[in-house]
């Protein structure tokens, strides 16, 4: 396009009397204190009118010296409460990363009934995390109803995470080498029945906001995430799935008992605009929870019947000299635990690789332009725990 | 109605008073029934309850409850605000509100004023809500109630073209622009209201008008003024108490005010359905009323179904696709009427 001097746009107002007046940008502070947030994120808008011109995050708000406490602790297993607290909205999932990874550290192999009840944990965990994620994010684009209508299916996957270790949000479930408890006797059923009424509100929820013609319009095309920058930036999960590259780490890099299990995985296919923007993002979340429910039948079918599920725990846990890196599928990406040990009984260092915190950063990359409006659209998107970025 | 109470109280001004204050004896009670309405129909539409406890009921006073704690709470003006622009507002917001009842007619025997250019000066008079809230978003000396202000003022003004052609191709056919004389014309069975002749122009008209008056009253897909999750609460962000209750009522009061214009203009005020049949003037004000709920209720199923339009696309929607169909439909409107 060649360059024009003068537009509407670039040529400063012009009053009554001749003079022309001064315009210029506003910092604009969102958050911490904001509703759309998700937590005490601050971004430091730079607007032009109501075009943003620059992002800058700020986090830490949150911060709870999460990888200096576990250095403090006496055993092992007493960092699993804490990882439970960094994405508290997917407890089991953090717990199931820590897990994994001393136990690759010690070398454990745990048995066949425990990985089933992992999986069977992590993947309602999943589900219920992308609940929020997806009724919030209708929140965010201005419908209330949604919002409930997640809580409502949400709250029984807390109901049966409730009657297997007492617990709702926090659990402190998944031990390194087993489970704190086993689960209930009528827990596989109420599972296969929570299963079964499910599916159908998908479809409903769909309906409701997912092709609503206002909620496409307000998401399709909006911050759109270009694959190649979403790999440059490291992104992971559905924000990269969401960009329609094909990698997911139960998959690509297996862990557990997932390679048992038959499911697809969930890409962006730019359906209602462009590839990479939010509604694909949005729409990967809901894909992946009919996924999801595809691996928990199987699961549920298959899951040997009976076993010790804390044959494998150690007595003591005191690994050798050296260090480990173990990624797990988190809802939100690749979570990863670097753990260094010096031999000791609690670990030299605890490094966490966090999907959210890499995610929001790739927000001032595609941000730019948008309106705030948008901007809102953009975070809800991304799908941050707070506490998981800050840690 | 006027007859009665000069006989009543004599030939003096307090006839005008009492005649002017009967409305607000309708808003008050309508405001704080719609609050509640709203909770429960928000909430049976999401799986919930709503308010069940206070008052007994299904809750029924809880909003009388809240009037009390908004009465109790601390008056709080922002050190920074302009102190005269940020007390004056709510005033200037409810006095448009409420400046629009004058001429809504709840009956045949009552309305406040029963002037030849009602319709014209509803909305004319509607307009003054929007100063109301520029002063509130600009003398809070907040940036989100600034921005909510500035996109309401933008709103306001480029919704009330569509609705006012809209109106306009109706005034076409009836040819008066007295709400009175409106209704007079709709009289007996309920194919004669407005909303079934010319079909589907007055139609198109009635969908065109319902759909700005959302916008005007800032209601759902059309909130963007006080969007809460963008904006916080818009323009009053920094009200707190009484005055953030008389902005609140003022809100409760317009969506009645542009809902009991829409009922007038098509679906005949306060006329029966039935011809005759439950008739009257105080029939005329139940069935003006159940019309005008019959709205409130669309529009707060409406508020809890859709998502919320951007700014841009709001605009959109308001210049390029309400304002030429409302042309179209006035030329439409005007052809039919000369073959």
């Amino acid at each position: 396009m060649p360059e024009t001097k003068e537009t509407l746009e670039t040529r400063p107002p012009v009053t009554s009397t001749g003079k022309t007046l001064r315009t210029e940008e506003m910092v604009l502070n969102m958050g911490p204190q904001h509703p759309s947030t998700h937590g005490v994120l601050r971004l430091e808008l730079v607007v032009d009118g109501e075009i943003i011109v620059d992002v800058t995050p700020h986090i830490g708000y949150l911060h709870r010296c999460f990888e200096k406490h576990s250095e403090a602790m006496t055993n092992y297993q007493q960092v699993i409460p804490y990882a439970d607290r960094m994405d508290y909205l997917a407890s089991m999932s953090m717990d199931l990363g820590y897990a994994v990874a001393v136990e690759k550290l010690l070398g454990i192999k745990v048995p066949e009934r425990v990985e089933y009840i992992r999986v069977i944990m992590v993947e309602f965990q999943r589900i219920a995390s992308h609940l929020i994620a997806l009724g919030t994010y209708g929140l965010d684009v201005g419908a209330f109803t949604p919002f409930l209508f997640c809580f409502r299916d949400r709250e029984r996957i807390l109901d049966l995470f409730e009657m297997t270790c007492g617990a709702r949000l926090l659990y402190n479930y998944i031990w390194v080498g087993g489970l704190s408890h086993d689960l209930p006797l009528t827990f596989i059923d109420k599972a296969k029945e929570f299963c079964e009424y499910f599916k159908p509100k998908i479809k409903e929820l769909n309906d409701l906001l997912s092709y609503n013609e206002i909620f496409i319009k307000r998401t399709a095309h909006i911050g759109v995430l270009p694959a190649e920058v979403a790999i440059n930036y490291g992104c992971s999960g559905p924000m990269l799935r969401g960009s329609g590259v094909n990698r997911d780490l139960r998959r690509n890099d297996p862990y557990s008992i997932y390679p048992d299990f038959e499911f697809d995985v969930a890409v962006g296919k730019g359906e209602m605009g462009t590839v990479g923007d939010c509604w694909d993002r949005y729409f990967v979340r809901v894909r992946e929870m009919v996924q999801s429910v595809r691996i928990l039948e199987q699961a549920l079918e298959r899951i040997p019947k009976e076993g010790d599920v804390q044959s494998a725990v150690p007595k003591r846990i005191r690994p050798p000299i050296g260090d480990v890196y173990a990624r797990t599928e988190s809802p939100r990406g690749e979570l990863g635990f670097y753990i260094i040990s010096d031999g000791s009984v609690s670990p030299y260092r605890v490094k966490v690789r966090s999907p959210a915190f890499v995610n929001l950063s790739v927000i001032p990359e595609i941000s730019k332009g948008c309106m705030i409006a948008d901007m809102v659209a953009i975070v809800g998107s991304v799908d941050i725990v707070l506490g998981e970025v800050d840690r | 109605m006027e007859q009665l109470l000069r006989g009543i109280l004599g030939d003096n001004v307090s006839v005008y008073i009492v005649l002017a204050a009967i409305p607000l004896a309708w808003i008050l009670p309508f405001a704080l029934f719609a609050v509640w309405l709203e909770r429960k129909v928000s909430a049976h539409m999401q799986d919930r309850l709503g308010p069940m406890r206070t008052g007994g009921w299904h809750g029924w006073s809880q909003t009388i409850a809240d009037i009390v704690k908004l009465m109790q709470k601390e008056d709080i003006v922002p050190t920074a605000a302009d102190k005269i622009l940020f007390v004056l507002a709510p005033f200037v917001v409810f006095i448009g509100t409420y400046a629009a009842f004058a001429v809504i007619p709840f009956s045949s025997e009552y309305v406040g004023s029963n002037i030849d250019l009602g319709l014209f000066y509803f909305v004319a008079v509607s307009s003054v809500v929007v100063v109301g809230i520029l002063m509130a978003g600009w003398s809070s000396n907040n940036k989100w109630s600034m921005f909510g202000a500035m996109r309401s003022a933008a709103q306001i003004v480029s919704y009330e073209i569509p609705g006012v052609l809209a109106l306009l191709s109706v005034v076409m056919i009836v040819g008066t622009l007295n709400l009175q004389e409106v209704n007079e014309l709709q009289r007996g069975w309920f194919w004669n209201w407005m909303i079934f002749q010319k079909f589907p122009f007055v139609f198109i008209a009635f969908m065109i008008y319902f759909v700005a008056s959302l916008a005007e009253v800032n209601r759902a897909p059309f909130d963007i003024p006080e969007a809460e999750s963008e904006l916080v609460a818009g323009y009053h962000t920094e009200y707190s108490g009484m005055k953030f209750a008389l902005l609140f009522l003022a809100e409760y009061a317009n969506m009645f005010a542009v809902s009991a214009v829409g009922a007038t203009l098509f679906f005949g005020g306060w006329n029966s359905p039935f011809g005759d049949f439950l008739s009257g003037p105080l029939w005329g004000v139940i069935w003006f009323i159940s019309k005008g709920m019959v709205f409130i209720f669309v529009q707060m199923w409406l508020r809890w179904t859709l998502p919320r339009l951007r700014v841009d696309q709001l605009m959109y929607v308001g210049w390029k696709v309400l304002t030429p169909f409302a042309f179209a439909n006035i030329v439409a409107v005007g052809l039919w009427m000369i073959l």
